[in-house]
């Protein structure tokens, strides 16, 4: 029997109505973007990964590679973004291997959504599929629950809304790669500025007809830890002491056996 | 999701959970759809909102399927649940007319939407019309709704908005109209579904099928709905 267990379901479900609080699986509460130009596509990401309220990982990666000309940007449960494409992907390899041609983002696309559907659900992967192929630019969305929507500029994830209205009163037709490139990444500091769920830095990955892939990790870094200004260490002789006594290595030989280390005297010694 | 976090899932033993009302959140169309059949053809329309919750997940959907070459569908419900139905029988019309060498009938067709949603009517929230056209018996319409029952009928509408224009298409429909009536009425229509439901919207997009084959036409909101507005 394969595919996944559900008898832990129902016990989960009864303990947590008998008020046990149920385990939290670890979810990208992100933003994610794609937008088509002239001659390629550009995906984006920010790079905050959430435990509840906790930041589990301030700069992760969110864009999965499918195959060398087809990405994926990734938003709902971490795990589940990660094995779906990995799984997809190494199936892509294997039919591009098969049939002698490169993949088409459609296959990747339908490959993914027949896969979330037979799950209905379950696994939540929301994802942005991308790339170029022999038939053209490609760019799609993928939900958990196995619709796809074909559209020339697309928002997922908890930030999709600010991501949006950035989308929604800058773009135009017939954009270039550089304008296509701003306007994702703005997209995405829409995302790290106005929702809690998003945050750090901004992933950019530009998939162009007749060019190898470039994926411009951490593109833009408007979240940068600044040098501290103050520290908490103290000169010596701050504290006061009130008498001293000192016990030479001499005095100490009397009662322990006293070795000098080896090397650098100022090394300490590490456990293993 | 999932009915994670809710708690009143639990049957009478307090053991067992109620699986039915699983898988929530996910995208719908809350739709306005219909097909109508003219003197020479089919005409299908639909808005093109898609909704979750109360975020339009996608403003200018195309809900008319292909499934064969003039054989569509409107798809309304869960857009997972239609979309893998249509995509299943779309292979299988593919496959009957390379076994037997000829196109299916629009009733071929719409047989097999049945067949899925009636047999799984358990698993799928997916209402369904059938509209193609035929040599042999020239354009039909077919409906299916939640329960997976099959009606063949002159015109048929669907979705949330189709609730405000039973009133408007009672009066409004006559046998054999022209293909201007047609796309009139529809258009007509649809944009009364649109203007009183929240959960349509957007464009209205339209397939009229005939022995010529498959013509579409797209009519936009900033010109009233009475042609392709500005487009840039």
């Amino acid at each position: 029997m394969t595919g996944f267990d559900f008898s832990n379901y129902n016990r989960n479900a009864a303990l947590h109505a008998k008020g046990v609080p149920l385990p939290k699986a670890t979810s990208t509460g992100t933003t994610i973007v794609g937008c088509i130009y002239d001659n390629g596509v550009v995906i984006a990401a920010d790079t905050r990964a959430t435990s509840g309220p906790i930041v589990a990982d301030k700069n992760c990666e969110k864009l999965h590679y499918i195959a060398p000309k087809i990405w994926c940007a990734g938003a709902g449960t971490a795990a589940d973004t990660e094995f779906t494409t990995a799984l997809i992907s190494s199936n892509i390899e294997l039919h591009a291997l098969s049939t002698g041609r490169p993949p088409r983002v459609i296959t990747c696309m339908t490959m993914l959504k027949q896969h979330l559907f037979r799950y209905q659900g379950h696994i939540g992967a929301y994802l942005v599929v991308a790339g170029v192929d022999p038939t053209g630019i490609g760019l799609f969305t993928v939900h958990a629950h196995g619709s796809t929507d074909k559209l020339p500029y697309v928002t997922m994830g908890s930030g999709s809304l600010a991501a949006m209205s950035v989308f929604e009163s800058m773009w135009k037709p017939n954009l270039d790669r550089d304008g296509a490139v701003a306007l994702c990444a703005e997209a995405i500091k829409a995302g790290i500025f106005n929702d809690l769920g998003s945050g750090s830095n901004v992933d950019v990955c530009v998939i162009e007809k007749d060019k190898p892939t470039q994926l411009l990790r951490n593109y833009i870094k408007p979240n940068e830890r600044g040098e501290k200004e103050r520290n908490y260490r103290f000169p010596r002789g701050t504290t006061a002491y009130l008498n001293q006594k000192i016990i030479s290595k001499e005095d100490m030989r009397k009662y322990v056996s006293v070795e000098e280390a080896s090397g650098d005297p100022n090394l300490m010694e590490v456990d293993m | 999701m999932v009915g994670h976090g809710m708690t009143g899932m639990l049957g009478e033993d307090g053991i067992h959970v109620d699986m039915n009302h699983l898988k929530k959140g996910e995208v719908n169309l809350g739709t306005s759809i219909m097909a109508i059949n003219f003197q020479g053809g089919v005409i299908l329309g639909a808005d093109s909102r898609t909704t979750t919750g109360a975020y339009i997940a996608n403003r200018v959907t195309d809900k008319l399927t292909q499934v064969h070459d003039t054989i569509w569908c409107c798809r309304s419900g869960s857009a997972a649940d239609t979309q893998a139905v249509a995509d299943i029988v779309s292979y299988h019309l593919n496959m009957y007319s390379i076994v037997n060498n000829e196109a299916p009938s629009t009733q071929v067709a719409a047989a097999l939407f049945q067949e899925l949603c009636y047999e799984n009517k358990d698993m799928l929230s997916a209402g369904i019309i059938i509209a193609g056209y035929d040599p042999k018996h020239g354009g039909q319409v077919y409906s299916i709704p939640l329960g997976g029952s099959l009606h063949k009928q002159p015109y048929s509408i669907g979705g949330s908005g189709s609730t405000y224009i039973y009133g408007y298409c009672d009066t409004h429909w006559r046998e054999n109209m022209t293909e201007q009536e047609g796309i009139d009425f529809v258009r007509g229509a649809l944009s009364e579904a649109i203007k009183w439901d929240g959960s349509s919207g957007g464009v209205i997009r339209l397939v009229v099928l005939t022995s010529q084959g498959a013509q579409r036409h797209l009519y936009l909101p900033d010109t009233g709905y009475t042609g392709p507005g500005v487009t840039n």
